[in-house]
């Protein structure tokens, strides 16, 4: 009990919502639920949860860059694209025997935070910050699906592995885990499932942790005031980039899982659009809490994916409906909106 | 000799004219509210589509591009009444706000109109120096580009708007209470700002093909052009163009279109560790 007590205590905090017994007996049962849910679906449907998950890990990262630090970046998606695309390099050129799909996994997520940490070191170093953080990180994300949009030719490969250009890369092999007799390969079905859902639980409390933490502390006194946080004796510039670069690196752990699932990436999943849908996610579930992040990216993919029945480009009109609406009437995000209505009225 | 100097004074001129224009509603909107608009590449394209579908139904050209710049500027004027002026106190979010309106009007526009629209051949035809051909129309061009600049340099200096929007941008509060309407003058200048990006699409119709997304053509070099000139039009946009231009050229000329743009952005990550206040900021701390 004093073992859990004190966890507990690191989990919880003046900057993330939930507290107490019930909020942690409905994490149980939502986790419970989730668990159980590949027993009543078939695999079709459970890979396409697969799809939802993978995105979480961007908008959680995400939350804690715009949501916790303050600096709105358009950059995820560029990250997200750097890992995928050094997924799949690396599993095309080493195959996906003796664990290497795994070192791949960590090599191009650890790819995606040092190129949001060298962006973030001119950026926060220069000292950037508000509208111009927004369209330099949209710049380069533009500037990055351009690159790999004109790498058709025959002459951009690296090793083995052919770049294709706008048809992208496809056929490398899913994340497979070397067990002795035979390895599991993770391809869109029952395990791959447990493993994200593993995955985002963990990615999900330590982020808690980690903004509960005097890191996160810190970072929400930079959002709410840089000068007064440097005036008390705070490098800011260091607690931005390692935020960047932690945010960077859930967006490259997107990146694999997409890769990895689908077994394809292309230069699109970095466009203008793509670059939205981050955005979206964030700012309708509540920026400024990773469980309204959560829910709501969940949520509006969920929705998303709905609409996109009736063509992509009506779902992305009513995406931006959403997004300027959302803006407009409730800026701390719909979830949260619906958050504070639920714990006002409770006694 | 002369022919390559020539050759790479006109990429040079062509280079700076874009950025100039691209960036000049941007820069316009940004220096006076703070706010960037990331729906700048759909006032380009409802300015391109205008004038494309005026010049087909038979008007000049010139009158073509007037209607697609007057659409525009209608367009953010009705926008900044309806949502813009509600964020001003959050900057962040009106960029979230002009991102879902840019992705509403371009994927709105692909629905209604379709994947394409018909294009208006280049007028003027071309010229040859010294064995190569250079397109007239960019000389045109470039020309717009200065007289734009001129044009915002003769309103903001000497007219009646230009004071009060002075006297607005220094001290908002102080101007409202001096009994300037600056909820107007910021409404104004909103739509300046769009009527120039839809001139620039206008001018820029005949040269490319006219898609729903085609603004995102336009939004890199706007952004990087604003980044690195600040919130000032002429001691900002102006000099950021020319040291932009010269890159952009001389990158283009080496290796194409997509290393000029690399080399913008490479450029301007630089520049931005050594001046974050950009050009302007620079120039104005030197005089004061």
């Amino acid at each position: 009990m004093g073992a859990r007590g004190g966890m507990l205590h690191r989990l919880e905090g003046p900057q993330t919502l939930g507290r107490g017994r019930w909020f942690w007996l409905g994490f149980a049962i939502a986790v419970a639920l989730a668990c159980a849910y590949p027993l009543f679906e078939d695999d079709y449907t459970v890979g396409n949860t697969i799809y939802f998950f993978n995105w979480v890990f961007m908008a959680l990262g995400l939350c804690l860059i715009w949501g916790y630090g303050g600096m709105l970046s358009f950059g995820q998606t560029a990250l997200f694209g750097i890992s995928g695309y050094g997924y799949g390099i690396f599993v095309l050129n080493f195959g996906p025997d003796h664990g290497f799909t795994l070192i791949a996994a960590l090599v191009a997520v650890a790819a995606a935070a040092l190129f949001a940490a060298a962006i973030g070191y001119f950026l926060f170093w220069g000292r950037i910050g508000g509208v111009f953080l927004g369209i330099v990180t949209l710049s380069v994300t533009l500037v990055l699906e351009r690159f790999m949009a004109q790498t058709a030719g025959p002459e951009w490969h690296v090793g083995t592995a052919r770049l294709n250009g706008f048809n992208g890369m496809s056929g490398m092999a899913p994340l497979t885990i070397p067990w002795p007799g035979d390895d599991i390969v993770l391809s869109p079905d029952v395990p791959l499932y447990y493993v994200v859902l593993g995955l985002l639980v963990l990615a999900y409390l330590g982020l808690r942790i980690l903004v509960n933490s005097s890191f996160g502390n810190v970072l929400v006194a930079i959002r709410e005031n840089p000068q007064r946080a440097t005036m008390l004796g705070y490098d800011i510039r260091r607690y931005q980039l390692a935020a960047f670069a932690i945010g960077g690196a859930f967006a490259g752990l997107s990146g694999v899982l997409y890769t990895s699932w689908g077994q394809y990436i292309t230069p699109s999943s970095m466009g203008l659009t793509a670059a939205s849908l981050p955005v979206v996610w964030v700012a309708v579930g509540g920026r400024s809490d990773l469980t309204t992040t959560l829910v709501g990216t969940l949520l509006v993919i969920g929705a998303f994916q709905a609409l996109t029945v009736y063509g992509s480009q009506y779902a992305l009109v009513a995406m931006g409906v959403l997004l300027v609406l959302t803006v407009l009437a409730a800026p701390q995000g719909l979830v949260m909106a619906a958050a504070r209505l639920v714990t006002r009225r409770r006694p | 000799m002369f022919d390559t100097a020539f050759g790479f004074l006109y990429q040079f001129g062509d280079a700076c004219a874009f950025l100039v224009l691209c960036a000049a509603g941007l820069a316009v909107i940004f220096g006076m509210m703070g706010v960037i608009n990331l729906a700048h590449g759909e006032f380009i394209m409802c300015g391109a589509y205008v004038t494309s579908a005026a010049a087909r139904a038979g008007v000049p050209l010139g009158f073509a591009i007037a209607c697609g710049a007057l659409a525009a500027g209608l367009a953010g004027v009705v926008l900044e009444r309806l949502i813009i002026h509600r964020l001003y106190e959050r900057p962040l979010d009106t960029i979230v706000a002009t991102w879902g309106i840019s992705l509403i009007v371009s994927q709105g526009t692909l629905i209604v109109l379709g994947p394409s629209m018909g294009a208006v051949g280049t007028p003027f035809g071309s010229v040859v120096v010294g064995g190569y051909s250079y397109s007239v129309y960019r000389f045109v061009l470039m020309a717009a580009a200065a007289l734009i600049l001129l044009a915002l340099y003769v309103l903001f200096t000497r007219t009646r708007f230009g004071e009060l929007a002075r006297a607005t941008i220094q001290v908002p509060h102080m101007a409202q209470a001096l009994g300037i309407n600056t909820g107007l003058i910021y409404t104004a200048t909103f739509g300046i700002g769009a009527a120039l990006a839809g001139a620039t699409g206008g001018l820029y119709a005949p040269t490319m093909t006219l898609v729903p997304t085609m603004g995102s053509q336009f939004i890199i070099e706007a952004f990087v052009t604003v980044v690195v000139g600040g919130g000032d039009v002429f001691l900002g946009t102006a000099p950021a163009g020319v040291f932009l231009g010269f890159i952009k050229a001389t990158m283009t000329t080496w290796e194409g279109q997509l290393a000029g743009q690399i080399g913008l952005l490479v450029a301007v990550i630089i520049v931005i560790r050594v001046l974050p206040r950009g050009v302007s900021g620079l120039l104005l701390r030197e005089r004061a």
